[in-house]
């Protein structure tokens, strides 16, 4: 019998032709795909045509999303964002999207059946870990080995150590993919996971929407870990089965599967989080942080940008203002979630209630555009990190979010939870 | 190769938004990302850093995103070499990728302070920090990385045909 592997192990294995790999190893593996974007492509390009590359390895296999400073903020990234047209064109490139088919990446791939589950994937963006939720093992680069993997569709991987990670307990309301992670996050450390693969599961995932794995696997690396990966199930397979574009490989963890630690969570009693600056990290109870007075909120990003984040939001913003004093904005991630939003009308919900609707883009996440703070200014978010100066000025603050903390901050104008603004005539469990 | 330059010292968990903030990734040139290199750490850091400076950092160094402008700042900089206490994976791949030395080592980061001189020799690992008067053992380079500084980065490595 070969030995117990992890389903990451099984997949790296797998790409790289071995019987079996045990962390520490340095693999050479062949890629089902690799990605970047507006930011990371460019680099990549010009290293790809310096080592006089010509033809990418396989045209369905190089994946280009122009989606951080897009519709193009300045000359500046109109420019880069042509780098990546000009080459997706030359190469005809089958995973490309312009115009008004672009969306945030991490949201895009998933939902139009690119990556599958049992994919061997990089992506020159750290975010690329959110496919792990699919029973991927995808994990984030940089452009240098991007332009390699385009030329012959390989990377190197130094096979990681496994952290498993178990949900147990009743998942209280309001508490979703995204306080679940955090939580997480605020255990292990904004290193604690660094090199390791988390694996993430227990009967709390087993009942997790696929949207929020792909919030929880989207924050994998803000633990620092190589990639966040939930065993593939019912759930995975039927969102799988109506899109893939490619034959799924579904693969499991072996009953004697060599984990580095396990770290359990009892999720009863736990409540909404948020993640404080200036790290993911700095995790507390919005119970604990309600004195924060907000400038903004946005919902959206590849974290909490998809149509359950919006519905949540909605549900919470229906007949209510927003404070006069917080700029919300909501993006939804893709043209596919966009046009879904508003079939179920709940554009007229956010506009009714004062919020910005912006397209589909990455944005203020990254402190791109589309939402910038100015000195001093705070606001609550559902993206992925809330570095000094990551959403604008230097001194302004990012306070790290669900949909539905975002939305009841936005009301209040001060981080609040769900329950704060719920009419009385609100039912658990009722949707929209 | 012997290195030896000033120091800037950093805290723990030194991000990509710090060594280069999104709002200059409009643009991959590597002079102009090193106009703006931890400025939103120290402001006036890219007009007081010298060809031949030396960073150290505690633990994490590189965190968040994997935007490879942040090494490529950090090299166009004139950076010699980064040593730090440890590096998040991404950084640590992207730096070996594109040729900027760095070196793991705990100990000489405890004690390093900015305006401290440090002897690097990348051969054998030894640090001597040459204010201080100390010495320390950086861990070795893994042989395959090593093989990629050999052969002059990733895509080098790939041109020799070595991606097998």
């Amino acid at each position: 019998m070969s030995k117990p592997m992890t389903l990451g192990e099984k997949i790296l294995a797998h790409a790289a032709g071995l019987k079996s790999v045990s962390p520490g190893d340095i693999i050479m593996a062949k890629l089902d795909l690799c990605l970047g974007n507006d930011i990371t492509a460019p680099l990549a390009i010009q290293a790809f045509y310096e080592a006089k590359g010509e033809k990418v390895f396989d045209r369905k296999r190089v994946v280009l999303v122009p989606d951080h400073f897009t519709p193009n903020k300045d000359i500046k990234s109109a420019e880069q964002a042509r780098i990546l047209r000009d080459f997706a064109r030359e190469q005809r490139l089958l995973y490309y999207w312009d115009q008004g088919e672009c969306g945030v990446e991490h949201a895009l791939l998933p939902e139009q059946g690119v990556v599958v589950p049992g994919d061997l994937m990089i992506g020159a963006d750290s975010h690329t870990c959110t496919y792990g939720a699919l029973g991927a093992f995808a994990t984030g680069v940089g452009s240098t080995d991007l332009a390699a993997a385009m030329l012959t569709g390989k990377a190197w991987f130094k096979v990681p150590a496994t952290i498993k990670l178990v949900f147990k307990g009743r998942l209280p309301a309001d508490v979703t993919g995204k306080d679940l992670i955090l939580t997480a996050i605020g255990r292990l450390g904004v290193e604690g996971a660094n090199y390791k693969a988390l694996e993430i599961t227990g009967p709390v995932i087993d009942k997790l929407s696929m949207e929020g794995r792909l919030t929880m696997c989207n924050m994998a690396i803000e633990a620092g870990a190589k990639t966040g990966i939930v065993p593939p199930d019912k759930i995975t397979r039927a969102y799988a089965e109506k899109r893939a574009q490619r034959k799924p490989r579904y693969y499991f963890s072996d009953p004697t599967a060599e984990y580095e630690r396990v770290e359990e969570f009892d999720v009863a009693g736990m409540e909404p989080v948020v993640a404080k600056p200036h790290l993911p990290s700095n995790v507390v109870p919005v119970s604990k942080a309600r004195d924060v007075v907000l400038d903004q909120a946005i919902i959206g990003s590849c974290t909490n940008g998809r149509m359950e984040d919006l519905r949540e939001a909605a549900r919470l913003l229906k007949g209510k203002k927003v404070s006069p004093r917080v700029r919300t904005i909501i993006i939804p991630a893709t043209p596919l979630i966009w046009r879904q939003a508003m079939k179920e009308g709940l554009f007229d919900i956010f506009m009714a209630a004062g919020c910005i609707i912006s397209p589909p883009t990455c944005g203020p996440c990254l402190g791109g555009h589309m939402g910038i703070l100015a000195k001093g200014e705070k606001a609550v978010a559902t993206t992925n990190r809330n570095f000094v100066g990551r959403m604008g000025h230097v001194e302004s603050e990012v306070y790290l979010a669900s949909a539905g903390v975002a939305a009841a901050s936005a009301i209040k104008g001060r981080l609040a939870l769900p329950k704060e603004v719920r009419g009385a005539n609100w039912k658990q469990g009722v949707k929209k | 190769m012997i290195i030896t330059g000033t120091i800037y010292k950093f805290g723990n968990d030194v991000n990509t938004d710090e060594i280069i903030p999104a709002r200059y990734l409009n643009t991959s040139d590597p002079k102009e990302l090193a106009a703006h290199l931890m400025e939103d750490a120290d402001p006036q850091f890219p007009s007081k850093v010298k060809p031949g400076d030396i960073i150290v950092a505690d633990k994490n160094f590189g965190c968040g995103s994997s935007r490879e402008h942040a090494p490529l700042a950090i090299k166009a900089a004139g950076i010699a070499c980064v040593v730090a206490e440890s590096y998040a994976r991404i950084f640590y791949r992207n730096a070996f990728n594109i040729g900027l030395t760095i070196i793991e080592c705990p100990a000489a980061t405890l004690e390093a302070q900015t305006g401290h001189v440090l002897r690097i020799d990348t051969a054998t690992g030894q640090i001597t920090n040459v204010t201080l008067n100390c010495e320390y053992s950086a861990k070795p380079i893994p042989p395959f990385m090593q093989e990629l500084i050999a052969s002059g980065g990733l895509m080098e490595y790939v041109q020799k045909g070595m991606m097998k």
